[in-house]
């Protein structure tokens, strides 16, 4: 059982961590942390160090490391660059922890990893090697690279997902690439769906189950039980197909939750202001509405792909944090929610992190 | 010696901060950024990205012009002031 329940929040001023009780009544604000740069994602290694990834107008992309639980913080960005005939990294989305590695996402998309703790960086080179890279075309949210997703015990066979791309897999330790985004609907290209150009918005799997993947995607919600070779769309049930974040229980592989957003062309704000978070418990076949607690008119909230999150208690939390600065939170699996904080900056990124016996 | 100005902002990335004003020999901006990096590993990528080049919102002037081109020549007393552009938000 643990004692203390983190929240490590990435905001557009700064990183902060939320922390409470197993109870997840009561929460006290730490930070801003990293010089108040603009922080995407910050997460907690197995270890307990905290890495942030950040990118600054002023001085480019780098990753912040604590070791003394935000005390104090370096940071390092050395390695992370496509060279100096190459595209400049603007800023890192997304940090994944694995098997003593540390992954980045970049945009422009690209993967990179660390096997020193953040202290330097190597491209991941295969995946920009794929031969569909020169058609990449960012849209209006960049050419991020924001969904990495190891295999929990293939440490050869990796997913990630890149805005306006889509789906690839690894299967040889990110020497070579595969599209995975059949079955994948991109309305905003004529024709058929292509081989890749699909939007995905965060895309993700349980470790029980590698197998099944699940995305929620620009057009639509959709899972794998092929690891991504084919996906089924499972929208039907949603009121929304656009959205950014999803979840996935920690305990159940069918169970996961989207934040269903008005729509992409009608603001991306809380359909009629109406704060709801969706889940589903058999894997997409059906969803029910959650709003338990969340202000329900008058709400115009945005939540963007990083910031949803859940933790591993029993029950599990569901924790959102809004572009305006709000983050909610629910200790019992979404039935009812409560407000964790209200004034931070606008909120890019949610991750959690649990401590104790 | 050249005189070197930094900006609050650039020093306090390093934990073992450089003072905001300092003194080194550097005939260039190259040469200048080479040894900033060599007292605080990782400087070069906070000021530079590829090309190489300045950084687009970092402003360097070199004895009150600023510059962009990191080869060109400097004056042996040259006195060098590295500030971020202004910005809104």
């Amino acid at each position: 059982m643990s004692d203390r329940v983190e929240l490590l929040v990435g905001t557009k001023k700064g990183a902060f961590i939320l922390e409470s009780d197993a109870a997840r009544r009561d929460w006290r604000v730490r930070g801003p942390f990293c010089e108040t740069w603009p922080i995407h994602h910050l997460v907690r290694a197995s270890d307990g160090t905290l890495y942030a990834a950040g990118g600054n107008a002023w001085y480019g992309p780098s990753v912040w490391r604590s070791e003394d639980d935000g005390a104090t913080w370096s940071q390092s960005s050395d390695g992370l660059t496509y060279g100096d005939d190459g595209p400049r990294i603007t800023t890192i989305w997304n940090l994944t922890p694995s098997n003593g590695t540390l992954y980045a996402g970049v945009e422009p998309a690209g993967l990179f990893r660390s096997d020193d703790r953040g202290q330097t960086w190597s491209h991941v080179a295969g995946l920009r090697e794929h031969p569909s890279t020169p058609e990449w075309q960012p849209g209006n949210g960049g050419l991020c690279l924001h969904s990495i997703v190891p295999h929990p015990t293939d440490a050869d066979r990796m997913w990630v997902g890149i805005s306006a791309v889509g789906a690839f897999e690894t299967t040889d330790g990110g020497k070579t690439w595969e599209t995975r985004n059949r079955g994948v609907r991109a309305d905003f290209v004529p024709g058929d769906p292509p081989e890749f150009g699909q939007c995905v918005h965060k895309m993700g799997l349980h470790p029980d189950k590698p197998e099944v993947l699940y995305q929620q995607n620009h057009c639509g919600v959709y899972r794998s039980e092929d690891g991504g070779r084919q996906w089924t769309e499972i929208t039907p049930g949603l009121p929304s197909e656009f959205g950014f974040p999803m979840a996935i229980h920690p305990h159940d592989p069918s169970t996961i939750y989207v934040i269903p957003l008005n729509g992409a062309d009608k603001g991306r704000h809380m359909i009629d202001g109406h704060t709801q978070v969706w889940r589903t418990r058999d894997g997409g076949d059906s969803w029910q509405m959650l709003d338990g607690g969340l202000p329900t008119s008058d709400a115009y909230l945005g939540v963007l792909r990083e910031a949803m999150s859940m933790d591993r208690l029993r029950p599990a939390g569901v924790y959102f944090g809004t572009s305006t600065g709000q983050v909610f939170g629910s200790s019992n699996e979404g039935d009812s929610w409560q407000l964790i904080a209200d004034c931070l900056p606008p909120v890019w990124s949610v991750e959690t992190s649990a401590s104790g016996s | 010696m050249a005189t070197i100005h930094l900006p609050r902002s650039l020093v306090t990335l390093f934990s073992d901060p450089p003072p905001r004003r300092l003194d080194m020999p550097a005939a260039t901006l190259t040469e200048l950024v080479a040894r900033l990096d060599e007292g605080w590993p990782g400087m070069r990528d906070r000021l530079c990205e590829p090309g190489p080049q300045i950084r687009e919102h970092i402003n360097v002037f070199v004895d009150g012009e600023r510059v962009r081109d990191l080869g060109a020549p400097m004056a042996p007393e040259a006195v060098v002031h590295i500030i971020p552009a202004v910005a809104g938000g």
